[in-house]
C-alpha cells in the first residue's frame, strides 16, 4: 500500500540495499497478483475488442465496443455520476474521520472503548450493511418514512451515507496511526508559544498528516470508483439511470445484458481512469518522492 | 415468484473488490463451478438444470420417479439433478452452456430467455418429436406450449405452474368503501377517485424492482391494441415498438402515476423484500397487480389476510380497445430444454414426458400451483385453494392469447434495457413519447 514506510533509509540506497530481502520472497505475491489480477485484467482488455455473449467464442469487432462507449449517453451520466461520488464520498469521509482520527489518538477517558465501537461497521460485509439500510430507508415500515431511495438526490445521498458509514473507521484507523506518530514536543513548543488547540491543529497535526491525507485519499476515491454492491442493493441505477455509476453499468452490462465486450470496454476504462487518478493525486502531493514530513527536525 | 428473472438478476453475494477486471475474473469462476457441476456425457447419467426455489421438490419427485422407470432402463439413462439458487441462475446457465460441463437438460423461461441458445445452436428442436409424440402433443395446453415458443418453433416442453398476472384486492377494504372488482377501465378509474378521497392508496407496487410495474403496461397495451402489438416487437422489429397502443399505454401509467395511483413512494418500494405485499395485506393500498405468486406469497406472510380478505379479478377491459378481455399476460410456465449435444437424446425426451404425467401434475397441484397439463382442471380439487386454481386454470384455459412477460420474450440484453426505459417512465424522468422513442432505437 502507498502508505507504507517513509523512512531515511530510502534517500541512502547503498546502506538500504544490505538489509533487504532478495526478490524471490516476493514471488508468491507477485505470482498471485499476476493469476488474479494482471491476467484478468489483460484478458477483460481484449475482451474489450470482441463481442461475446458467453456462448461460443469472442467474435472479434475491432474499436465497436469503445465507440460505443464514447457514443453512448449513459457513460456521460455515469461519469458525472461517478466523479460526484467520488468528490462528495471524499469530502464527507476525510472531514469526519480526520476529526475521529486525532481524537481517538488522545488520551481521552474510554476512548478505547469507543474508538472500538467506531470500528465495527468495517467488521460488517457490504452486502449486510447494504440490505440493513435499505431496511432502514423503506418507505413504508423503515425509520425514514419518506420516498427516499426513490428520488434522485435522496438515492444518491443515501449511497454516499451508506459508503461513508461503512469505510469511514477504516480511515478513521489510518488517521489515529498517523496523528499517534506526531512528536509531542511540536505539541509542547506550540503550547509554550501560546498556540491554543485549534491553532495547534491546523499548524502541526495537519500538516503532519500530509501523507497520511494522501493515503487515505487515493483508498477513497480508488474505492468510489469501483463502488458497487451498495448501489445494486439500495437503487439498482435507480430511479431511472440516476444512480448507475460506471461499475454498475459494467455489471448491467456483462450480468444482465451478456455484452460481455462492452462491459469489458467499460472495465478496461475504470482501471485506465482509477489508475490514472492515483498516480495524478501521488504526483501532485509530492507523496512520490518520499519526502519525510520531519525533515529538518 | 421465484420464476422471475428479474428476481433472477438479484446476485449481490459476491464482494467486487477489485472493478478491474472482474468481470472475468467471475466468468472464470462461473466457469469453474459449471464444469466441476455437470457431470455432462459420461456414463448415461444426464444433468439437468434446475431454479433452485421452494418448488424444486417437484422436479426432484419426478426425477426419482423417471430414474426407477422401465422408459429410464430402456433408454439407458439417468437423470441427475442440479438445483442452481435463483439469485445465480441465468448467468450459471450462461457460463455453463459455454463450457464442457454444460446440462444435457435445463430449466428455462422460454421465449427470449433461450432466443441466444437457439441462435448458436445449443438447443433441439422439438416440434417435431413432440408432433409425433401423443404423450407430448396432447399433454398440454395448445396456447402456453405456443407461449414459449420462437418463430413457430417448439424448443420446451412446459415443466411448471402457469403464472398469469391477476388484479388482486382486499375484500375488506372494498366492502368498507362499498366497492366491487372493476371489469372496466372507467370503473377502475372511478374505484381509484373513491380510494383516494378516502385516504387510502389505491394500488401496491413494488417500483423498485421494475417488472411489477411492466405488468401495467403489458396489459394495458393488451388490452389497447391485443397481443398482436407486442409479438410484433418480440420478433424483432423495433418499429413495433411505434404503435398507437404502446404511445396510448404509456401515457396511461403516466396519468395513473400523476393522479396517485401508486401513492408517493411507490419508486422504492420492494415486492421482492416483502414491502409491497405488506402494503397491500395492512389495508393501505386496495388492489396489487401481481403474478399469481401473489396468493402463495400472502399465505406465508399474512395467511389470515390471504385465507379471509384476499380477492382475484381479471385485468379490466378497456372500452374501444382492440385486444379480447380474456387475455392474459404474465409467465405461462417454464420449460425444460434440451441441448443440442445430449449425450442420450432418448433418454432425454422420455423424461420430458414425465411432465405430462398424472403424478407430475398432481405434485404440482399439492405444492400450490396450478399445472398446464391438459389433465389439470380434474385434479384441481385438491389444491390448497381449490377456487382460486380453477379461477387461474379457467383464465388460462379460456384466454385467446397469453403474452409471455416482455422482459423474459426479449431476452437478457433488450429485457434489460428496456427495464432501464420503464423506470424512468414511471419515475417521471422519461415522458409518453421519449419513452417509445428511447424504446425504438433499442438493440
Amino acid at each position: 500500500m502507498q502508505g507504507a514506510e517513509v523512512s531515511e533509509a530510502a534517500t541512502k540506497p547503498a546502506r538500504a540495499r544490505a538489509g533487504r530481502p532478495r526478490a524471490v520472497w516476493a514471488l508468491p505475491g507477485v505470482l498471485f497478483f499476476a493469476f488474479f489480477a494482471v491476467v484478468p485484467m489483460v484478458l477483460a482488455f481484449y475482451l474489450s475488442f470482441t463481442e461475446w455473449d458467453g456462448l461460443g467464442d469472442p467474435r472479434p469487432v475491432g474499436l465497436d465496443n469503445w465507440k460505443k462507449l464514447i457514443d453512448d449517453p449513459r457513460i456521460t451520466q455515469s461519469l458525472w455520476l461517478t466523479f460526484l461520488l467520488t468528490v462528495c464520498s471524499w469530502l464527507f469521509q476525510t472531514v469526519v474521520a480526520l476529526l475521529l482520527g486525532v481524537w481517538a489518538a488522545g488520551k481521552q477517558r474510554n476512548r478505547a472503548v469507543l474508538s472500538a465501537i467506531f470500528f465495527t461497521p468495517l467488521l460488517l460485509s457490504s452486502t449486510a450493511v447494504a440490505l440493513l439500510f435499505y431496511a432502514l430507508l423503506d418507505p413504508n415500515f423503515g425509520i425514514i418514512q419518506k420516498d427516499t431511495l426513490g428520488s434522485s438526490s435522496g438515492a444518491f445521498l443515501a449511497i454516499v451515507f451508506v459508503g461513508g458509514w461503512q469505510f469511514m473507521p477504516l480511515h478513521t484507523l489510518i488517521y489515529q496511526g498517523g496523528a499517534r506518530q506526531i512528536p509531542q514536543v511540536l505539541y509542547q513548543a506550540a503550547a509554550i508559544d501560546g498556540a491554543g488547540p485549534l491553532r495547534q491543529f491546523f499548524s502541526i497535526t495537519l500538516p503532519q498528516l500530509r501523507h497520511t491525507v494522501t493515503t487515505s485519499s487515493v483508498l477513497i476515491i480508488v474505492g468510489s470508483l469501483t463502488y458497487f454492491e451498495t448501489v445494486l442493493i439500495l437503487t439498482k441505477g435507480g430511479p431511472g439511470t440516476d444512480t448507475a455509476i460506471l461499475p454498475y453499468l459494467m455489471y448491467e452490462a456483462g450480468f444482465k445484458s451478456y455484452d460481455f465486450g462492452y462491459a469489458s470496454a467499460i472495465a478496461s476504462f475504470l482501471v485506465v481512469t482509477a489508475t490514472g487518478l492515483s498516480l495524478l493525486l501521488v504526483r501532485l502531493t509530492g507523496f512520490g518522492t518520499m519526502r519525510s514530513t520531519r525533515e529538518g527536525m | 415468484m421465484g420464476s422471475h428473472t428479474s428476481i433472477g438478476g438479484r446476485s449481490f453475494s459476491r464482494r467486487w473488490v477489485l472493478g478491474a477486471g472482474a468481470t472475468t475474473l467471475l466468468t472464470t469462476g462461473l466457469s469453474a463451478c459449471g464444469s466441476s457441476g455437470g457431470s455432462g456425457s459420461g456414463g448415461g447419467t444426464l444433468t439437468a438444470f434446475v431454479y433452485g426455489d421452494d418448488a424444486v421438490k417437484v422436479q426432484q419427485a419426478a426425477v426419482d420417479r423417471f430414474n426407477k422407470s422401465a422408459a429410464a432402463k430402456k433408454a439407458g439413462g439417468t437423470i441427475k439433478l442440479e438445483r442452481i439458487p435463483g439469485s445465480d441462475y441465468s448467468p450459471k446457465l450462461r457460463t455453463a452452456m459455454g463450457s464442457p460441463g454444460a446440462p444435457d437438460v435445463f430449466f428455462n423461461w422460454g421465449g427470449g430467455s433461450i432466443k441466444p441458445y437457439v441462435e448458436a445452436g445449443k438447443l433441439i428442436d422439438l416440434t417435431d418429436i413432440i408432433e409425433n409424440d401423443e404423450v407430448l402433443k396432447k399433454g398440454f395446453l395448445p396456447s402456453v406450449l405456443a407461449a414459449g415458443d420462437l418463430k413457430g418453433r417448439h424448443y420446451g416442453v412446459p415443466m411448471r405452474g402457469m403464472q398469469p398476472v391477476i388484479l388482486f384486492y382486499n375484500k375488506s377494504v372494498f366492502a368498507e368503501h362499498k366497492l366491487t372488482p372493476p371489469t372496466t377501465w372507467d370503473q377502475l378509474l372511478d374505484i381509484n377517485a373513491k380510494l383516494k378521497r378516502a385516504g387510502v392508496t389505491p394500488f401496491a407496487l413494488g417500483g423498485s424492482d421494475i417488472w411489477p410495474e411492466l405488468m401495467w403496461l403489458e396489459y394495458l397495451v393488451d388490452r389497447l391494441g391485443g397481443p398482436e402489438v407486442f409479438r410484433r416487437i418480440q420478433d424483432g422489429d423495433a418499429e413495433g415498438w411505434g404503435d398507437p397502443a404502446v404511445l396510448k399505454a404509456a401515457e396511461m401509467v403516466r396519468d395513473l402515476v400523476d393522479d396517485g395511483a401508486f401513492g408517493s413512494k411507490f419508486t422504492s418500494v420492494s415486492y421482492v423484500n416483502g414491502g409491497a405485499p405488506a402494503v397491500f395485506a395492512k389495508g393501505k393500498a386496495a388492489m396489487h397487480l401481481m403474478g399469481s405468486w401473489e396468493y402463495s406469497t400472502q399465505l406465508g406472510k399474512f395467511p389470515d389476510f390471504a385465507k379471509k380478505d384476499l380477492g382475484w379479478a381479471p385485468f379490466p377491459k378497456i372500452e374501444g380497445g382492440t385486444g379480447d378481455a380474456r387475455n392474459v399476460v404474465g409467465n405461462p410456465t417454464n420449460y425444460w430444454s434440451v441441448n443440442a449435444r445430449v449425450s442420450n437424446k432418448d433418454a432425454a425426451i422420455a423424461f420430458l414426458k414425465e411432465s405430462a404425467s398424472r403424478e407430475y401434475a398432481r405434485d404440482l397441484v399439492a405444492n400450490g400451483d396450478v399445472p398446464t397439463t391438459s389433465n389439470a382442471a380434474l385434479l384441481l380439487g385438491d389444491a390448497p385453494n381449490p377456487e382460486y386454481a380453477r379461477f387461474q386454470y379457467q383464465m388460462v384455459e379460456e384466454a385467446p392469447a397469453f403474452t409471455l412477460s416482455w422482459d423474459q420474450a426479449l431476452g437478457d440484453e433488450l429485457g434489460t434495457k428496456m427495464h432501464t426505459e420503464i423506470s424512468k417512465l414511471f419515475a417521471g424522468k422519461s415522458s409518453p413519447s421519449r419513452f417509445v422513442a428511447a424504446c425504438k432505437g433499442l438493440k
